[in-house]
């Protein structure tokens, strides 16, 4: 069985006029250490796709199985403990401007019940591995977008999860930085073998850092398969607007 | 220099009575703060509820208050109720009702602006690091809110301090009517003395927010 497994997801949201199908019959497996591409215009549902698979948002109907669980069918309390194996990086790298670099990494392992020291000697290994050891009594403002978001890396890997959620990760930041935080991703790909999945609106993102990539459309999976695939033979109108954009 | 009729000032108990009504009125703002605070956070927390009844009550409330000028909410409350329902109330306690009722209202608007000013990715990236409902308050968004809310709530606190001019208008003696006895009774010893005890005034009020205004541009920096 895949690493990952999303089946027939569906997500409606009850509006005004009826109902509003945010995604409809969307079905996808990972296998373990694979980087995964959701990639799509506004609108088509990426963020809602995301955040189906961790739960912060409730699937209409569908299933979301990870490293074997099927989520839709634990306890709030089981659903928080698994969380804490889903780590996921936002657009906004949400860090406690009130803390520094090191407490922030330390954060999450300090709620989750780890000893001080212990989280420390972890925050600092992974602070090293996003190459901002030397920053670590620094606050967030004095940090760049790019090193913010790394910092956020790093708190999210001090967690060692086994499934990172990148929710347009990249999107916050100029080019250059973000080939640089795209190649980190490909490091800790490689490094810690943690499965990924990649929600962005840039084919670049999807070129530099996925090994297979859906395009969403209108909530719905428009086409499927590896990077190369998807490159030299779009099939769908969908793929081929997004690659030559 | 000219003739600022300050003399007037250390003439009998004249400032020792400037400064009793000065404490007269921070005593009843600081009253009215202490009730307050407290309230109107609760209602600002009640106002970020979905419950419909809840909030158009609230919001009701809420406008009548900020429409209504303050002197005629004073009027309403030390004539009004005597006359409604008999009651006999001191102009103090009748100040204290208004400013209470006056910075809930406003209390409970920088509250609801506060919470609801914290992004909806604050909670979510608080979820997804594995937090329950009450770590989620507790570590993210109650800091971040008092942050947010501690230096517009001092500016509502030296609001409430100088609004309190106006109580002379429903009989109580504060430092402004303090000083317009003290001028009627120089008017023809010490023509000027206006000019001189009016400033004495402008100073007192200056000398009680001041700090408090210092204060909040303080924790302002200290938490940006």
């Amino acid at each position: 069985m895949s690493f990952v497994e999303v089946q027939h997801l569906q997500k409606i949201y009850p509006s005004q006029s009826g109902e509003n199908t945010a995604l409809s019959d969307v079905s996808f497996s990972i296998e373990k250490g694979r980087i995964f591409g959701i990639i799509g215009l506004s609108g088509a549902g990426k963020s809602t796709l995301v955040r189906c698979i961790n739960l912060l948002e409730k699937p209409t109907d569908g299933h979301v199985i990870v490293d074997g669980k099927d989520l839709m069918a634990l306890s709030e309390r089981e659903l928080r403990k698994v969380r804490q194996n889903i780590g996921m990086i936002f657009q906004h790298f949400n860090l406690l401007q009130q803390r520094n670099v090191l407490d922030n990494v330390c954060f999450p392992l300090e709620v989750a019940g780890v000893k001080k020291r212990e989280a420390r000697r972890r925050a600092m290994e992974y602070l090293e591995a996003v190459g901002l050891a030397e920053k670590a009594k620094a606050y967030p403002v004095q940090l760049s977008g790019g090193q913010q978001q790394r910092v956020a890396i790093a708190r999210v890997l001090a967690a060692e999860p086994k499934l990172l959620l990148c929710d347009e990760a990249t999107s916050a930041l100029d080019p250059q930085t973000t080939g640089s935080i795209l190649s980190l991703l490909r490091e800790i790909n490689r490094q810690y073998e943690i499965t990924m999945i990649i929600i962005t609106h840039e084919m670049r993102v999807i070129q530099e850092t996925c090994h297979e990539v859906a395009v969403l459309e209108h909530g719905q999976i428009a086409e499927m398969g590896t990077v190369t695939e998807i490159f030299d033979h779009p099939k769908t109108e969908a793929a081929r607007r997004l690659i030559y954009q | 220099m000219p003739d600022l009729g300050l003399e007037v000032l250390f003439k009998g108990k004249n400032a020792v009575r400037l400064l009793g009504g000065l404490w007269i009125a921070l005593r009843i703002s600081l009253i009215s703060v202490l009730i307050s605070i407290p309230l109107g956070i609760l209602l600002g927390a009640l106002m970020t509820w979905k419950n419909p009844v809840m909030r158009a009550i609230l919001r009701v409330y809420l406008e009548f208050i900020r429409i209504m000028p303050q002197l005629v909410l004073l009027f309403l409350v030390y004539f009004g109720t005597t006359r409604a329902f008999g009651w006999d109330l001191s102009g103090e306690v009748a100040s204290v009702i208004v400013f209470s009722l006056w910075g809930t209202a406003e209390m409970s608007d920088l509250v609801r602006g506060a919470l609801q000013s914290i992004p909806v990715h604050q909670y979510e990236s608080a979820a997804a690091l594995g937090m329950n409902r009450v770590q989620t308050y507790l570590y993210i968004i109650i800091p971040q809110t008092i942050r947010r809310l501690i230096p517009l709530s001092i500016n509502l606190i030296t609001r409430m301090i100088k609004t309190t001019s106006l109580i002379l208008m429903i009989g109580v003696v504060e430092v402004l009517k303090v000083a317009q006895q003290i001028i009627e009774a120089n008017r023809m010893a010490s023509p000027n003395a206006a000019f001189g005890i009016y400033l004495t005034v402008f100073i007192l009020y200056f000398l009680a927010c001041w700090p408090i205004s210092l204060l909040a541009k303080y924790l302002e920096k200290r938490w940006k």
